[in-house]
């Protein structure tokens, strides 16, 4: 990866720079109750079960669960992150298979699936998701991003 | 397992389908650094393009700019009538979100949200009805900046939970 800024997170990522089957760097996140509470505010998601117990645990679960839109950001944040201040986010999609609680560690992995050309700039597909406390990819995605290409002098 | 639902015995009521289509009242929101640099915060996300003024003017952006799953926070207005949610309990099944141009601060975004497609499922938890909805997300210069399809999953009976019928 071409640094070509010293502040972090504004590196280039190029379309050079990367292949098919690379991993994207993994991004770990450990969850609390308050950061649910947090994004219940910032997103103006309130429905119940995801800050109060009792709602919680009439509907079967042993806690709280973690907002799916919020495991969505983290691995918006994966590729947003691996793909550079010039890299473009295209499309996100992401399935909640299964159900996350707080107070667990929660992986976002990625890998490229597939890379081309088009109009001048790479285009770039990846599989994504998140990966839970057991190892189960409870949040299977996929993500479209495009690249620069470097300049030919 | 499921199975799919029987003609006979639906929950997709003439009213329901009625919804089908039908657009929510848009509402517009100013896209303001605070509230932007508030969810960047909750969802744990540093980079610098969300919170840091001279780091972003530096870059292609050009200024501050918000993550890709804030459009969440911008939520749709009602229906013009009442959405009549048969069930107590919700889940979110997942999104798919298209980006034309990153949100940036000062950005005026016009969000309208319809259901494109409803349809019920029979499983373990019974009945469930599953709720397509399309969320659009358009600029003061009339751009469509990104949409948002989301799947919405309701279930069984009893008292309602909080937001159930918001969406």
């Amino acid at each position: 990866m071409a640094i070509t800024n010293s502040a972090v997170g504004t590196q280039i990522l190029f379309f050079e720079d990367i292949n098919i089957g690379d991993q994207l760097p993994e991004i770990v996140k450990n969850p609390d109750t308050r950061q649910l509470v947090m994004y219940a505010g910032a997103s103006q998601d309130f429905v119940a079960i995801h800050y109060d117990l009792n709602v919680a645990k009439e509907a079967g679960h042993p806690t709280v669960i973690i907002h799916g839109a919020l495991k969505s950001a983290w691995l918006g944040e994966l590729v947003t992150s691996w793909m550079g201040v010039d890299g473009r986010l295209l499309e996100l999609d992401v399935s909640y298979r299964a159900i996350d609680f707080p107070n667990s560690t929660a992986t976002c992995v990625g890998k490229v699936l597939d890379a081309r050309t088009e109009h001048g700039v790479g285009i770039v597909e990846l599989e994504i998701g998140l990966r839970n406390s057991e190892g189960i990819i409870s949040t299977p995605g996929r993500a479209l991003v495009s690249l620069p290409i470097r300049e030919i002098v | 397992m499921t199975t799919p639902a029987s003609t006979g015995n639906t929950v997709i009521s003439e009213e329901l389908r009625s919804f089908i289509h039908l657009e929510s009242v848009p509402v517009t929101y100013d896209i303001e650094c605070h509230a932007v640099e508030r969810f960047a915060a909750a969802i744990g996300d540093p980079n610098p393009l969300y919170s840091d003024r001279e780091a972003s003017e530096a870059t292609s952006h050009g200024g501050l700019i918000a993550p890709p799953t804030f459009f969440r926070s911008l939520l749709p207005g009602k229906y013009p009538k009442t959405y009549p949610e048969p069930f107590a309990h919700i889940l979110d099944g997942g999104s798919k979100y298209r980006f034309n141009e990153p949100v940036r601060i000062g950005d005026k975004i016009t969000v309208v949200r319809k259901i494109t497609d409803l349809f019920e499922k029979h499983g373990r938890m019974g009945t469930m009805l599953f709720k397509i909805s399309e969320i659009s997300y358009t600029n003061e210069a009339g751009r469509l900046v990104a949409t948002q399809t989301t799947t919405t999953i309701t279930y069984g009976t009893g008292e309602k939970d909080s937001g159930v019928g918001d969406n």
